[in-house]
């Protein structure tokens, strides 16, 4: 696939500051053992594409840590690969970016030294399975400018502010935009913060906002020229969600042990992520696990009901755990019991200790923290 | 400065692996699948790499496609390098003839000339079957220290069992004086572990020499290292502690892979210390249902749990379905039973598929191990009886 592909790191840092007080969005750990730009970074590896460029802001010290060279998603390559775009500082602004047109403008040498026909943008926290090929043929047949990818969603359980509505015609061109989405409306088509364009067409406007003055993605370049570009409208069906609050965090987690979700997010490619060489889980002979994602390196002695556990988390003999999300190297002593709680990494739990949040309000743990 | 390497290891992984029958009919021995997510040759390459060596040439010789494929430029072991790394040494034509590897020393008497592009002092001769926790760094101070010109890495073993084994009778500071083939009434506990460092000179002298003999099966244990002891050279024995298991049976295969559970395990590979590194499955987390259960097992990565799993190792995307039943045994990695299906006292090679109520092995007493090979499939009702060995492409 003749494509480049461009991932976001830190877009929605700001919708979920208990996750990423020590990392960026693209560095959250999700679903046991991957990290939410694993799923970006394997649909574009998995669609063929070898050059992706990482925009970066802030707190990416982990992210740095977790992709490496990129050779775990075949991407530590002599030409291309993965590179990292951290913030260039520039005569004129000698602050960080705000938005996601000044991020792109950090990525303009990136872009305009590549000789790749398309250019494939998206979001690190959307987390899906999709093959970017297909996308480029609709694109193609449809003799786009601009593809946009969407998803249907019920109005009425959509939160966090980061939703762009778009209403499409029947041909699949976009009709127009709304930033705004109101609880009555039904099903909706929201963007899923994914779209392909030439690489070239992209260049010129970031330029054409940059000397415009223009800073809003979303407004300034998607909306405003709804009639100007034909922009279509791509759907992505089956799993896909983005992580726009703590609680959506919890729920879209706690969807993926349903055996559809899985299947939609695990079944096609394979989803990449650092290889840590863990050793297989070991289950005690009390043990008691029911609808639970176990990852590697775990010992579980107790009970697990309905949660998702992390690489190399302990879990103590007696010891209940029930509705969770308990991240890598989190240690739960023995005879605890443990109820709708998120822990960061590396949590200890002692003996005998209490917890509970409930299901419309899990209660979070930071990182390394000793209860 | 990187002229040369000290030293360079030399692992032995063309052997068919035969007493592991269906197991070994498409791989060689050392690709043989084991605990879970590794493969046997992941501990003597981890060893390597844990004590420092970073050059080691793997002799392949039976079926090496899946072996060369799986070691590929040896990436998960850290043995991708511009000097040194892993290189996959098969036999070769030359000027004067080609020949298969005829035996140990042969094998690396025809690969004389990689040792010899290193330059090193010393060189460690291994096997791809073992499973072992060792720093081979600890061995080498030992020989460098002693003078020796070879050291045998030997093993306490109870002697009741050492005349099963190759007995190493030592002297003071444990200098060998004798070497026993499987004796009667053995002298010593000690049980070489067919693990050797040479000091290169000696090695490429004694290769040669044995070269020109008639009457040799150019074996190290039956023909080197006795003739260098008839020479009065200085050997010693390195007293391995520690677990060391030969898995070329498929007794103990099986034995190996169950020293892995329990509370307490007699084999203990999560200490991150040693870590035992190995080519990652790319699968998800395992998933274990509502009426799932895994009690005393380990379990990899991908596994669809519905049925009941008990004291067993699962290899990944291992499905075990609702009512199915695994008991005491090994399943490598993509293999499905079905449902009602139950499995006990076996090893399932990858990609078996066990049928509806089928019945595979016994819980009866002395325990015989069913095997089942690569991709056999196990119709519907039918019982495959304990101790029963099948072809996977039957």
């Amino acid at each position: 696939m003749d494509a480049l592909g461009i991932i976001f790191s830190n877009i929605h840092d700001e919708s979920l500051p208990e996750l990423t007080a020590y990392r960026t969005t693209a560095s959250i750990p999700f679903c046991g053992r991957y990290r939410l730009i694993d799923f970006a970074l394997s649909n574009m590896v998995n669609s063929g594409m070898t050059k992706v460029g990482v925009i970066t802001k802030s707190n990416y010290q982990s992210l740095m840590d977790h992709i490496g060279s990129g050779k775990d998603w075949d991407l530590a390559r002599r030409h291309g690969g993965l590179i990292i775009l951290p913030p260039f500082g520039v005569k004129e602004s000698t602050s960080l970016y705000n938005t996601r047109l000044e991020a792109l403008k950090t990525a303009t040498g990136f872009l305009s030294k590549s000789t790749e026909e398309y250019v494939v943008l998206s979001d690190s926290d959307a987390v899906c399975s999709m093959d970017y090929t297909e996308l480029l043929s609709y694109h193609n047949d449809n003799n786009a400018d601009m593809t946009l990818v969407y998803f249907k969603a019920n109005a009425e359980r959509i939160d966090g502010n980061n939703n762009l509505q778009l209403i499409v015609d029947n041909d699949g061109r976009v009709a127009d935009m709304a930033f705004n989405v109101k609880k009555d409306m039904g099903e909706v088509c929201l963007y899923a913060n994914i779209c392909i364009m030439r690489r070239t067409m992209l260049l010129n406007l970031i330029q054409d906002a940059v000397s415009h003055g223009k800073t809003h993605f979303a407004a300034d370049i998607l909306a405003a020229n709804v009639n100007h570009f034909k922009i279509y409208a791509y759907e992505h069906q089956g799993y896909f969600t983005r992580i726009s609050s703590l609680q959506s965090y919890y729920d879209e987690s706690l969807k993926l042990l349903n055996k559809e979700n899985r299947d939609s997010l695990f079944g096609s490619g394979g989803i990449y992520t650092k290889v840590k060489d863990s050793v297989p889980t070991t289950y005690g002979t009390d043990s008691v696990v029911n609808n639970s994602l176990i990852a590697d390196g775990c010992t579980i002695e107790g009970k697990v009901y309905n949660s998702i556990i992390f690489r190399g988390v302990k879990v103590g003999k007696g010891t209940v755990i029930k509705n969770s999300i308990l991240m890598q190297g989190t240690m739960i002593g023995e005879n605890a019991t443990v109820n709708c709680i998120i822990t960061d990494k590396n949590v200890i739990v002692k003996d005998r200790r209490l917890l509970s949040g409930s299901l419309n309000h899990p209660f979070f743990i930071n990182k390394s923290t000793v209860i | 400065m990187l002229s040369h390497k000290e030293c360079v290891a030399m692992l032995l992984a063309g052997g068919q692996g035969s007493r592991l029958y269906a197991l070994t009919s498409k791989i060689a021995k050392p690709a043989v699948p084991f605990g879970g997510k590794y493969r046997i040759i992941d501990f003597p390459l981890s060893n390597c790499i844990n004590s420092g060596i970073d050059t080691v040439g793997v002799l392949t010789q039976y079926e090496p496609l899946v072996l060369n494929d799986y070691i590929g430029n040896g990436q998960p072991w850290d043995l991708d390098r511009m000097y040194g790394g892993v290189h996959i040494l098969s036999p070769y034509q030359a000027k004067r003839g080609s020949e298969w590897y005829k035996g140990t020393a042969n094998a690396i008497y025809q690969n004389i000339s990689f040792i010899k592009s290193y330059n090193p002092k010393y060189v460690l001769i291994l096997s791809g079957d073992h499973i072992y926790k060792m720093n081979y760094d600890k061995m080498l101070q030992e020989h460098k220290e002693k003078g020796a010109d070879v050291t045998v890495a030997t093993i306490k073993v109870p002697i009741k069992e050492a005349s099963r084994f190759g007995i190493v009778n030592v002297g003071d500071k444990n200098r060998i004086v004798e070497f026993e083939e499987k004796p009667a009434n053995p002298k010593s506990d000690l049980a070489s572990m067919g693990i050797y460092i040479f000091s290169a000179e000696k090695l490429y002298k004694y290769l040669e020499e044995d070269e020109q003999k008639t009457d040799t099966s150019n074996d190290f244990g039956k023909n080197i290292l006795p003739t260098m002891l008839a020479n009065g050279e200085k050997m010693f024995a390195h007293i391995f502690e520690g677990y060391w298991k030969d898995v070329g049976t498929i007794d103990s295969l099986f034995e190996a892979n169950m020293d892995l559970l329990g509370p307490n395990p007699s084999f203990d590979i999560s200490d991150r210390a040693w870590l035992i590194h190995s080519k990652n499955p790319i699968a998800p987390p395992h998933y274990i249902g509502e009426k799932g259960s895994a009690k005393g097992s380990i379990v990899a990565l991908g596994c669809e749990i519905e049925g009941t799993a008990e004291n067993s190792v699962l290899s990944a995307n291992v499905k075990i379905e609702e009512g199915a039943i695994v008991k005491d045994s090994v399943i490598f990695s993509g293999s499905v039973i079905k449902k009602g299906a139950i499995v006990c006292n076996s090893i399932i090679d990858e990609n078996v598929v066990i049928g509806e109520n089928a019945k595979v092995g016994s819980e009866e007493l002395p325990r015989k191990i069913a095997v089942l090979g690569c991709g056999a499939k196990v119709f519907e009702n039918e019982i495959i009886e304990a101790g029963k060995i099948v072809e996977g492409n039957r």
